[in-house]
């Protein structure tokens, strides 16, 4: 890439950012399935299968594995294949998806309601108790399983003490870096939590006994908002960088898996990934 | 052998008190007409296993269930399902609430007659420590814990396929037969409705008997009935009913089940609910859904 071209660097979406950002987290998986929950997150893995991660495995969210990512937007349904057009390359119903989330050579990543500082989530319930929640969400649904046996990325479309709550999680779904509740026989290092992408910053669990520390913040956004925004305290050592921009080629094949620019009703009022 | 029966038939043999097991998945390939024929039925106090959809929500609804066992209760278009809410917001049932894989370890555990199937699922989470049901068990080959997934025995599953000959050889054609094997396998009794009733020779040819995921002595009743996974989908002959979806959605807001209940339940029969919807012919072009 010559200078002419990195100071023409087009203008990108905080939505964008964000997709450049999680697809990170897949760079040096190798050949796991990738499953992106969420329109954001399911461009991050079909971007990092597109770019830095070419050996990744995606599905069509519905019963088989593709060569090539689909577009967003979808493809139509077909009689005698998948989707009309679509690269698939192996059966993958839901019985199978859990033959391969076993195996632990799965990287999912998610967006909870509920995030604590040991990485334990929530998408069951709030308040209330087992027998009768005040707010009844999804349920657990496959966080139980996902988190003991495979990696996990989160996504946060809006950082804020509601998502990154002071006390545990309301009802704890995935396991986490918590003392108390690790499993006889266990240690941390058999628990595998990744990044967390957020519309404010990058951040892992790998600060000082797995706290959750900052990687980066985005263009704009500075170290007080983020911990001004989280219920617990965030790891920050010395100097934050700001999250690298889209490259020109990013953006391109961004805009070939969402032509339709559903990404742009994503994040509220679709602001700049730049908000300097 | 001729297992061929009407739903009301085969409804029988659901009892109050019965655990049964549902097939399908969220709002895609559910037995809604056997569902609909059991709110028909003075059952109650039923536990019901499912990956769930509007099946659980409308036997919620109609207070039918005692227990419900379930990992989620989703119509995924609309994540979170009207009437399964309410039944957990006003305390109205108890729950055995699993991760969707051990919800599948549990009905291998009851297809294979074992007592429970040893998992790291649900360590280190609210499922083990919330659910009196789910023990722990120390390995006698490592030094770990492991939860023991208690075998789901279901008395009744109900199940929808495309075709069934009157022997219960049943083809799942679309993309996805989900757990519905194991839901067969899990069942003393499986009642299966179909889109379309085959004599035996239709799968002779070709790949036609690949399609085949359990053997037919796990299927108990052949209930043909079109249509009969309205409105939830069918592919390939038919997709959900988003409308339909967001209707008994909405009369959540307005009027409750009751008017839903009125509006579509009414009838005696699944002619006169097909016919409240618009007609077979209008079920069969539901668009399939595009991901």
């Amino acid at each position: 890439m010559n200078q002419t071209v990195q100071d023409a660097l087009p203008d990108y979406s905080l939505a964008e950012l964000m997709i450049c950002a999680a697809a990170e987290a897949f760079r040096d998986d190798g050949e796991i399935l990738a499953t992106g929950i969420g329109l954001l997150p399911r461009l991050a893995a079909s971007l990092a299968m597109k770019t830095c991660n070419p050996d990744m495995m995606m599905t069509d969210s519905e019963a088989f594995m593709l060569s090539e990512p689909n577009p967003v937007s979808g493809r139509e349904p077909s009689q005698d294949k998948g989707h009309v057009g679509q690269a698939q390359e192996t059966w993958m119903g839901f019985s199978r998806i859990f033959d391969n989330v076993w195996s632990g050579k799965r990287h999912a990543l998610v967006g909870p309601s509920q995030i604590d500082r040991y990485g334990q989530t929530n998408i069951s319930a709030l308040g209330g108790t087992y027998q009768q929640p005040k707010v009844q969400m999804l349920g657990a649904r496959g966080f139980p399983g996902n988190s003991i046996h495979h990696a996990n990325s989160f996504f946060v479309p809006a950082h804020s003490k509601r998502v990154f709550v002071e006390d545990e999680c309301d009802v704890v779904c995935s396991i986490g870096y918590n003392p108390a509740r690790l499993p006889k026989g266990y240690r941390f290092d058999d628990i595998d939590i990744r990044r967390v992408i957020t519309d404010l910053c990058v951040m892992d669990w790998n600060g000082p006994n797995h706290m959750l520390q900052l990687l980066s913040v985005h263009p704009g956004v500075t170290v007080e908002q983020v911990l001004d925004n989280t219920g617990f305290e965030v790891h920050v050592a010395g100097e934050v960088p700001l999250t690298t921009a889209p490259t020109p080629l990013q953006m391109n094949i961004i805009g070939q898996l969402d032509p339709l620019n559903f990404r742009a009703k994503q994040i509220k009022d679709n602001p700049p990934g730049d908000r300097r | 052998m001729n297992k061929v029966q009407s739903a009301q038939e085969a409804i029988r043999y659901i009892e109050s008190g019965m655990t049964i097991g549902v097939g399908g998945w969220g709002p895609r390939r559910k037995p809604m007409a056997l569902i609909r024929e059991l709110l028909r039925s003075d059952v109650r106090d039923l536990t019901v296993v499912s990956y769930g959809g509007a099946d659980v929500g409308m036997l919620c609804a109609a207070g039918k269930v005692k227990k419900l066992v379930y990992a989620f209760v989703s119509l995924d278009f609309i994540p979170l399902e009207p009437y399964f809410r309410v039944a957990r917001q006003q305390g109205d049932i108890e729950v055995m609430e699993v991760d969707e894989g051990m919800m599948l370890l549990g009905l291998r555990a009851a297809a294979w007659r074992l007592p429970f199937i040893p998992t790291a699922i649900g360590l280190g989470t609210d499922i083990i420590k919330n659910c009196p049901d789910l023990k722990r068990v120390d390995s006698p080959y490592d030094d770990k814990e492991w939860v023991a997934m208690p075998a789901l025995n279901l008395d009744v599953s109900l199940l929808h396929v495309d075709r069934a000959d009157a022997r219960g050889v049943c083809q799942i054609k679309g993309p996805d037969h989900y757990m519905d094997d194991w839901f067969a396998r899990a069942a003393k009794h499986t009642i299966v409705s179909c889109e379309e009733l085959v004599a035996t020779g239709y799968f002779y040819d070709g790949e036609e008997a690949r399609q085949v995921f359990w053997e037919r002595s796990n299927t108990h009743s052949v209930v043909p009935i079109p249509g009969g996974a309205h409105p939830s989908s069918c592919n390939p002959f038919y997709g959900f009913d988003v409308r339909h979806f967001k209707e008994y959605a909405d009369s959540v807001k307005a009027g409750g089940f009751a008017a839903y209940r009125d509006k579509y339940l009414g009838g005696a029969s699944e002619e006169e609910y097909q016919q409240s919807v618009g007609g077979l012919e209008a079920i069969r072009r539901l668009p399939l859904p595009v991901y």
